[in-house]
């Protein structure tokens, strides 16, 4: 009770938090039910209708092979999302794994880990994704281990330093006190004691996987034509872009971006309601 | 001074091996069997064992490393399977074109960050306060080849004001005498104006889209760290001592608040160094990141493992200078030596 009013307080204090929950509601009912709602079949190809510009019946336009473009961009959502949810999920599972047991355990477990994600955060991280990518093979799955892999030092370093705060705590002394074993205390009184933390971490880092992965698939890795997803339409879009034909690559563009935004502002707010203190 | 070097130089120790030991893992994940890849699809089981000893995957994986080792030390990183070239040789060649993108990007990043944070921080609450959150959150949003194909089509198609966004140069003209390396260095060194305004031209929408997508971090770090610093109580002090507001907030302030501003300077370059790629392949800009967008494309795969390895090197190395930056700012860094 008291967060939600709390919660409710930090939106009326900052409405664009407020909008940013719109937008993901919006974002939310696209990649559900995207499919569902598209005026056309996005892989339908109408050569009578190609590179027509935005019109009552085309909202987004048309692009070189007659698709409806609107019809894309909404059924894109689902895999551009869903891209960006597992790999960060993905992120989390391996970063706040080995970065609670690293904070927690200290010694050789924490010198493995640091090691680890210092060796990772050397790279310039997209250029890292791209080479895991090129080495892994290009399909849609990898997209998701690179971005999961670039985000992992992240995660890892936020769970180390939360879990190293705690060790020492009262209610772990009594949970270890209990009898309970190491891997419980850690798993069942360390983990869920960070979590909110995390979550921030996790809707913050959500909006760098779209990005990433948008850009992997811009440049041509994962995802394949004709599959419908934002970074590669704007690919695709890009060839017509010296010729006028604007809004092949603006609407996928412009969807990828309100994502990342939204996702952007989402954390902030989050970590508002989560974290009071960081507040800017 | 040589000792605070050293003791730099030890740090990027871990991180080059490392880096080393990364790259080679990617080399030898490659899919399927690289010397049946290699050997093109018509080659017999011999002719492939036959290559498979020539690239020595017959080996066991440390022979291969001590390999792969004693190739980077001979500056060997392999041949192009569609050029035919040493990658080494390719990624030099092209290697000038990225760096002067990257870093007129940073200088016009950090040309406009820092006074932007500045200002921000000193009027708080103002509307410069405000325009300075608008851009930090809209620059971390916008995907950097969006923003550069949007430039693209208003500057060259709808007004006209910049070139087609193909490559450095137009083809009328001819590149200038090389001496960096740097189109626009070398251009203003030899005074020939036509092709250093040519340069320029081509230069600047690529540069400003990288430049937007990398001050974000910059700027909100600029503002923060100002915002801390003018409330503390030394600047009461001065202010309250009757200096003017101009040595507060530079002479007293700025150079504080400079420190955390350097620390971010490694997250831009790891952005900027990534959208280098992206925004290569945008304007047809004939650097390295677009050379591996290429090479991707035809799966040849030397020239992404050396592009990896050349930026992660870079990357290691612009750290390095970072802290030693850092060192120079900050006595007290020194000190802890």
């Amino acid at each position: 009770m008291n967060l939600l009013r709390h919660a409710r307080y930090v939106l009326s204090e900052n409405p664009v938090t407020g909008l940013a929950f719109g937008l993901f509601a919006m974002f939310l009912v696209a990649a559900l039910f995207g499919p569902l709602l598209a005026p056309y079949n996005p892989l339908q190809s109408n050569a009578a209708m190609a590179l027509k510009p935005p019109s009552a019946a085309h909202w987004f336009g048309t692009d070189q092979l007659g698709r409806d473009i609107f019809s894309r961009v909404l059924v894109a959502t689902r895999l551009d999302l869903t891209i960006a949810f597992a790999s960060v999920i993905l992120a989390f599972l391996l970063g706040a794994l080995s970065g609670v047991a690293a904070g927690y355990f200290g010694g050789w477990t924490d010198r493995v880990v640091g090691r680890l994600a210092d060796t990772i955060m050397a790279f310039p991280l997209f250029v890292l994704a791209m080479g895991i990518v090129a080495a892994l093979g290009n399909k849609v799955i990898n997209i998701v281990i690179a971005t999961a892999i670039i985000n992992f030092p992240l995660y890892a370093r936020v769970a180390r330093a939360e879990a190293n705060v705690r060790r020492e705590a009262g209610f772990v002394e009594a949970a270890r006190l209990s009898g309970n074993g190491e891997a419980r205390v850690v798993l069942g009184h360390v983990l869920p004691n960070i979590m909110p933390i995390m979550m921030v971490q996790m809707s913050l880092t959500m909006g760098y996987a779209i990005l990433n992965a948008a850009g992997l698939s811009f440049i041509g890795l994962g995802v394949r034509p004709p599959d419908a997803e934002w970074g590669i339409m704007v690919a695709e879009g890009a060839n017509f872009i010296q010729s006028g034909e604007w809004w092949i690559a603006l609407f996928p563009g412009a969807a990828l971006m309100l994502a990342v935004f939204c996702f952007n502002l989402l954390g902030d707010g989050l970590r508002d309601i989560i974290d009071p203190l960081k507040r800017t | 001074m040589l000792k605070l070097l050293l003791s730099r130089l030890a740090t990027a120790i871990p991180s080059i091996v490392g880096v080393v030991v990364v790259t080679f893992m990617l080399t030898r994940l490659l899919p399927g069997d690289p010397a049946a890849y290699f050997a093109g699809l018509a080659a017999s089981p011999q002719a492939i064992a036959e290559i498979r000893s020539k690239l020595g995957l017959d080996k066991s994986l440390p022979e291969q490393f001590v390999g792969y080792i004693a190739d980077l030390a001979h500056g060997n990183l392999g041949n192009s399977l569609s050029t035919g070239q040493p990658v080494v040789s390719e990624i030099a060649n092209r290697l000038p074109a990225s760096a002067e993108l990257t870093l007129s990007a940073l200088l016009l990043a950090v040309a406009i960050a820092i006074p932007l944070g500045v200002l921000a921080a000193v009027k708080q609450g103002t509307w410069i306060d405000h325009l300075c959150r608008i851009v930090t959150t809209a620059g971390v949003s916008l995907p950097v080849f969006f923003t550069g194909l949007l430039f693209a089509y208003v500057f060259y198609y709808l007004l006209q004001w910049a070139p087609a966004p193909t490559g450095r140069l137009d083809v009328f003209l001819s590149p200038p005498a090389d001496i960096t390396g740097f189109y626009l260095i070398d251009s203003a060194l030899t005074g020939n104006l036509e092709t250093f305004w040519g340069a320029l031209r081509q230069l600047a929408l690529p540069a400003i889209s990288m430049a937007i997508f990398s001050l974000a971090p910059l700027a909100r770090m600029t503002r923060g760290s100002m915002l801390a610093v003018l409330g503390s109580d030394f600047i009461r002090t001065a202010r309250a001592s009757g200096l003017a507001p101009r040595t507060v907030v530079f002479t007293y302030a700025f150079r504080n608040a400079v420190l955390p501003v350097i620390t971010t300077l490694g997250m831009v370059f790891s952005f900027l160094l990534g959208a280098n790629v992206l925004v290569e392949t945008v304007f047809a800009w004939p650097g390295i990141g677009l050379y591996a967008v290429n090479a991707l494309i035809t799966s040849d795969y030397a020239p992404v493992q050396g592009f990896v390895l050349t930026m992660a090197v870079l990357y290691v190395a612009l750290n390095l200078l970072i802290d030693f930056l850092y060192g120079l700012v900050d006595p007290r860094v020194r000190l802890d030596t």
